[in-house]
């Protein structure tokens, strides 16, 4: 047999030179996010502390924490989860229950996977169109209102796509003893995709405690603690962002802290959404 | 068993009563969630004419003008797009350039070539670091990326293309650390693990029979992957590619803190310029006249039309290769 060694040579140099920039981009990839974990570990703990819970933004030049903000945050994406997971819940019962080929839901599959991917400030801008401007003022409600159109889509696509994993055997069991439809989704389909409905949500949670661009012009941002929903509140990305900015070193330190807060708490939902994601029924 | 048709009269008539009011309730919890799926509908209809109707004094003032004139100037009331229109493409192209090449590698090295042992956790790893908020991307582009760029990279390599004619220019000006470059840079970062994660997804779905039969027949890794695998994911793989595109280019935190804005387009690469959402994050609050808003809002409503060719694109792509899967 004849080996054409020029060609095998070609090819295996080919093969080695391909494993190895496919390593080095694992690496270069990895080494980047690695450089960001640490900067934020190691500037964020230094700034961290119970002095962060009980006082509100300070003045520059002197000590404060970071409670009004964690309290906004809190409340302003409690209240788009209240109002968006619903809807989010109940539109995509329809697309995968109701109307799955329909063309009503055809149309809203499509402007909800673009919804879930549109820039967010440009969301940010409809809510300002629509709340804030006939409000006259920026306002905690239309931060809520901003967050819960952010929750909606993402919703909607997973509440969906666990009910199609839902085997059709079930709704036909249901619907032989005689369950109306309404009775075959809230007690049976619902509940096998109960985990994934979940995952969702908590997924959405994740997806809007780091949104910053839209509650620029919606909520705004406050100094003080506010509980009053009609009147600007302050949030950690809103103060993340306004500290980063500012000359002040001791601000520099409460934005890194905030920083920190706000991506353990994204990671730890998003690690408790995949958990939940894994198990297949609870 | 006998007497059924007397006494179960009166039940029958709870059954049928039970039945109606079932059935009632059906079409009640059906409208619930037509409706709930209209509301979707409605905000995306609501988005597209708050945009048009918002940016109506400014498309009236300026016509078709404010696409193509680069003058900002608040002053004056005159204003253009076309900086931050350049600095939105300028900044999604560079980040493209850098992550598409480097998230397809970590895919396929997460797919082919990592030991079967780190699969899973660097897998995870990449998909969480993908749900990193943008901010962060920001705050650690400003503080700790732009300061060591500007000493350690922007300042020798100025230095070394100073007498060459094009780069001197591409690559010229003063070395500030912030600009169109590095918020390209930070962009390429922060879509790096979301084009991994999404390029793996795809390369998964390729059926190991036939990478078995490419190896069977004696090919390397390298010809596995790029004559069977990558043809075969390529429809996902262009579309996952647009998605992160789409994000590149509504990114608002991760590019303001680093872009310098500067509305004005610098043949530099390294100048600082400005995006349409680092533009409308900046400015929106200050803005004093309506025209200035309304010229933020005509900003907004151009990122949205770009964007929305981009994911409607990239939808269709996605959709198509579904249904490739399914036959």
């Amino acid at each position: 047999m004849v080996v054409n060694r020029a060609l095998y040579f070609r090819r295996r140099l080919a093969n080695t030179t391909f494993i190895v920039l496919s390593f080095s981009a694992a690496a270069f990839g990895l080494i980047w996010l690695c450089f960001i974990l640490w900067a934020l570990l190691s500037n964020g703990v230094a700034a961290l502390g119970p002095h962060l819970f009980t006082e509100a933004t300070p003045p520059p030049g002197s000590a404060g924490g970071l409670s009004n903000a964690i309290f906004g945050s809190v409340v302003m994406s409690l209240g788009a989860v209240l109002i968006g997971t619903p809807i989010g819940i109940f539109a995509g019962t329809y697309l995968a229950e109701y109307a799955r080929y329909g063309k009503l839901s055809f149309v809203v599959r499509f402007v909800n996977d673009i919804l879930l991917s549109a820039p967010s400030i440009v969301l940010g801008l409809f809510v300002y169109e629509m709340i804030v401007v006939p409000m006259g003022h920026f306002s905690a409600v239309a931060g809520i209102a901003v967050l819960a159109v952010i929750v909606i889509p993402v919703v909607v696509r997973t509440t969906e796509n666990m009910l199609l994993l839902v085997p059709d055997s079930l709704r036909e069991a249901a619907s032989s003893l005689g369950a109306p439809r309404n009775f075959v989704i809230k007690l049976v389909t619902w509940k096998a995709a109960r985990a994934g409905i979940i995952t969702g949500a908590l997924l959405a949670i994740a997806r809007i405690s780091g949104e910053t661009a839209p509650i620029l012009f919606t909520a705004l941002n406050n100094n003080f603690m506010s509980t009053d929903l009609t009147k600007p509140m302050a949030s950690l990305p809103a103060v993340i962002f306004q500290y980063a900015i500012s000359p002040y070193e001791d601000w520099h330190d409460l934005a890194w802290a905030g920083a920190l807060l706000v991506t353990a708490t994204v990671l730890t939902l998003s690690i408790i959404a995949r958990i939940l994601g894994n198990q297949k029924r609870i | 068993m006998t007497d059924i048709s007397l006494t179960q009269t009166p039940d029958l008539i709870i059954r049928t009563l039970t039945a109606r009011r079932a059935g009632a309730g059906d079409i009640r919890f059906r409208l619930t969630t037509m409706a709930a799926a209209i509301l979707v509908l409605l905000i995306f209809t609501g988005v597209v004419a708050s945009l048009i109707l918002g940016a109506m004094p400014a498309i009236k003032a300026f016509g078709f003008g404010f696409i193509t004139t680069e003058a900002w100037s608040p002053a004056r009331d005159r204003f253009g797009a076309l900086g931050p229109i350049y600095g939105t493409l300028v900044t999604s192209a560079i980040a493209m350039l850098i992550a598409l090449p480097v998230g397809i590698g970590i895919a396929i090295f997460l797919t082919e070539l990592c030991p079967r042992m780190f699969r899973r956790p660097l897998g995870i790893a990449i998909e969480l670091l993908a749900g990193i908020p943008s901010i962060i991307y920001g705050i650690w582009g400003l503080f700790v990326f732009a300061p060591w760029f500007q000493v350690a990279v922007q300042e020798p390599v100025m230095n070394a293309v100073a007498d060459i004619p094009v780069l001197s220019t591409l690559f010229g000006g003063a070395p500030y650390g912030i600009g169109i470059f590095t918020a390209g840079l930070i962009l390429s970062i922060m879509i790096l693990p979301f084009i991994a994660a999404v390029t793996r997804d795809v390369l998964e779905t390729v059926p190991s029979v036939l990478k078995e039969a490419a190896y069977g027949v004696g090919a390397t890794k390298w010809e596995v992957i790029r004559e069977v695998a990558l043809p075969f994911a390529r429809t996902g793989v262009v579309g996952g590619a647009m998605l992160a595109l789409g994000r590149a280019l509504g990114e608002t935190m991760a590019v303001t803190f680093v872009i310098g804005n500067a509305h004005r387009i610098a043949p530099s690469l390294f100048a600082p310029g400005t995006s349409i959402s680092a533009a409308i994050a900046n400015e929106f609050t200050e803005a004093t006249t309506e025209l200035y808003t309304s010229a933020l809002i005509e900003l907004g409503l151009l990122l949205f039309v770009i964007t929305f060719i981009v994911l409607a694109a990239a939808q269709l792509m996605l959709r198509s290769m579904e249904k490739g899967q399914g036959s």
